[in-house]
């Protein structure tokens, strides 16, 4: 995807570019440094590492558009992970029916977060921040803090992977770049995706324009919620079990996916297709760092200073555009 | 008016009650733990709180929100000391706590470290988990034979004494060269041919894995901090088509490891008691309050190698012996 000056957002600045040279750079350090990088299978494998993070990068990609945040995403995705599972496990339900169990539950978190952000007006890092907890809180009392063993095979079926060659793929891969080009499309190309951009710009004057900005608003945090039930789906096929402690690092990797991305903090200027790039970049300094053999605190440090160059580089283009 | 009044009085009952509590000088003994949520604490606040009940002991209890929040524990600390509580047993998450544990002695409160060591704990009731990790070393080494060792090391995060303890008594137990229980570094040597941090996390144990095996294919076997790193790494040579004839030990009997020692998922895994550790800790509490005597040095609660199946010249015990004296649900 290369920057279009016609497209429907406005001018996407050359600092667009950034996350995916950044991407390009690593991955030329590392295959430089160690042949085992370079791979079909290795590449494979930090997709399906990235897979979680990398959905629930999407929600948050589509509430940080509109100048909004989500704190909670992860500790959601964990309560939509328990849910699915438990329900399968305990009641027996038919695991597609207990997968919709889960993702309803992340919905209606989606749905109370947007609720209290519109009607209540309260900013959304104070609402998130406080889903968070309680969608924590519930999760550790509904297993009882106990992780969900012996899931049926539809469970687990997205963590399955076919051949491509010699290269083994994962279901939930291919659903991640999937779930990854309808929004990108469905934002740039639909008049609902639009009004996301619009009121992420300037709530005030799309709400003059006719924009229902409630509406766009409560639709962006439950579609929200819905990725995060996707993402559950993946966490849950990808280790095998419903995992309470789940989602808690995943919770600010997102963010941090969405920023490297080049997504702005203050609202409508982004490609939610960076996020996925974002996601990428941290999932390649892990395994190339180990691959390596330096500790995995260097990725950390690496990720802090990377994030820290995004926003500088958005505030920059900002201050240029203006 | 009215309203008030009766807050008034039922504020004073509240401090009348709480009086008298004291008066009888029922011993408050305080636990605080790392987190609410591993099983490992939800037992050993159990086994407190059946111990404080059989020897008429009030127990308060407190924890961490995640591993590391010493910023929780500290509070808690000071809470427990203004409470009037005499003995306070805790599972230090980190060495920042030391300077309130400090001045809470000063005011005259036992404090006991229960499972993770701290300079300045009057006595230390835990597992000896270099022990735990010779166990597993001396076993993986004798299950493997003859054939070259290739080892991944998945770690807790750097720094942590436990993780210390257990990653170079592994290693030790296994005949490599390694570091003395006291070093809070890791051991590293040719054999050990990847390492990953994993929190003691199942996903981040996964992750960590597949990263190992794609910097070298012929790992044969796997030292875990835990069980659900274990899991995780498990999950991985599943993925990879590897998990027969990879051998991966791991550390602490929780019912659901001892669980995934009989499907042959871990082949060891060295067993603590944490119900032991709050029950002795209780009883100190107790002791302390009644003769104003403080607990002394250090008690190791025990540790047992649990393996599926037994290799001669290594001492250790069956599933069925560990399903009997594992906690938390399998």
């Amino acid at each position: 995807m290369t920057p279009k000056t016609n497209s429907p957002w406005g001018a996407v600045p050359w600092t667009a570019l950034g996350p995916w040279l950044a991407l390009l750079a690593a991955c030329l350090f590392f295959a430089t440094q160690t042949e085992r990088f370079l791979t079909g299978e290795n590449l494979s494998l930090v997709l399906q590492q990235v897979m979680v993070v990398g959905v629930l990068a999407i929600g948050q990609t589509l509430i940080i558009l509109t100048a909004g945040i989500d704190l909670s995403c992860g500790m959601v995705m964990a309560l939509g992970g328990i849910v699915m599972t438990k329900f399968a496990i305990d009641f027996g339900l038919h695991p597609a029916l207990a997968m919709v169990c889960g993702i309803a539950v992340t919905c209606l978190f989606g749905l109370l977060n947007g609720l209290l952000v519109t009607k209540v007006k309260l900013p959304s890092f104070i609402v998130t921040l406080g889903t968070m907890n309680i969608a924590f809180a519930v999760t550790q009392i509904y297993s009882e803090a106990q992780t969900i063993n012996n899931l049926p095979p539809m469970l687990t079926a997205l963590g399955q992977t076919f051949s491509i060659g010699s290269t083994e793929v994962a279901w939930g891969t291919c659903l991640m770049i999937i779930l990854y080009a309808l929004v990108w499309r469905g934002l740039v190309d639909t008049a609902p995706g639009r009004h996301v951009y619009a009121v992420g710009n300037n709530a005030e004057a799309a709400r003059l324009s006719g924009i229902s900005v409630d509406k766009v608003l409560i639709g962006v945090y439950v579609l929200a919620g819905f990725f995060y039930g996707l993402a559950a789906m993946l966490s849950v096929a990808r280790t095998g079990v419903g995992d309470p402690q789940a989602g808690q690092t995943e919770n600010l990797d997102a963010i941090t996916a969405v920023v490297l991305g080049g997504t702005s903090l203050f609202g409508g200027r982004g490609i939610v297709l960076g996020s996925l790039v974002g996601a990428v970049i941290v999932g390649v300094f892990r395994n190339g760092l180990t691959l390596m053999g330096v500790p995995s605190v260097y990725q950390t440090l690496i990720t802090g200073i990377l994030v820290i160059l995004a926003v500088a580089a958005d505030q920059m283009s900002r201050k240029g555009s203006r | 008016m009215s309203f008030k009044i009766k807050a008034f009085l039922a504020f004073a009952g509240l401090a009348f009650a709480g009086g008298a509590a004291l008066a009888q000088k029922q011993p408050i003994i305080g636990l605080i733990t790392k987190t609410e949520t591993n099983p490992f604490f939800v037992k050993m606040k159990e086994g407190a709180q059946a111990e404080a009940k059989k020897v008429g002991a009030k127990l308060m209890t407190a924890s961490g929100k995640k591993d590391g929040d010493t910023a929780s524990q500290i509070t808690a600390i000071e809470t427990m000391t203004a409470a009037g509580v005499k003995t306070i047993l805790i599972t230090s998450t980190g060495d920042a706590i030391i300077p309130a544990v400090k001045k809470a002695q000063e005011k005259g409160v036992q404090v006991i470290a229960l499972d993770s060591p701290f300079d300045g704990a009057d006595a230390l009731y835990a597992t000896d988990n270099y022990k735990a990790g010779i166990l597993i070393g001396e076993y993986a080494k004798a299950a493997l034979g003859a054939a070259p060792a290739k080892i991944a090391m998945l770690d807790l995060f750097p720094g942590h004494p436990v993780g210390a303890q257990r990653h170079n008594g592994f290693m030790k137990g296994f005949g490599l060269q390694a570091l003395d229980a006291k070093s809070n570094d890791l051991s590293k040597t040719a054999e050990t041919v990847c390492a990953g941090d994993t929190d003691g996390n199942q996903a981040k144990g996964q992750t960590a894995m597949e990263n190992c095996l794609q910097k070298n294919p012929d790992i044969n076997v796997v030292y875990t901090i835990n069980e659900p790193a274990a899991a995780g790494a498990y999950n991985a040579l599943k993925k990879a088509g590897k998990e027969k004839g990879v051998i991966i030990v791991s550390v602490d009997g929780g019912c659901a490891g001892v669980k995934d020692v009989s499907k042959g998922v871990i082949a060891a895994t060295s067993q603590q008691y944490p119900l032991k550790m709050a029950a002795m800790g209780v009883a100190a509490g107790v002791e302390y309050a009644k003769t104003g005597k403080k607990a002394t040095g250090y008690v190791d609660t025990g540790v047992t190698l649990i393996a599926n199946k037994m290799i001669k010249g290594v001492d250790a015990k069956d599933v069925k012996t560990g399903t009997q004296l594992c906690w938390g649900k399998a």
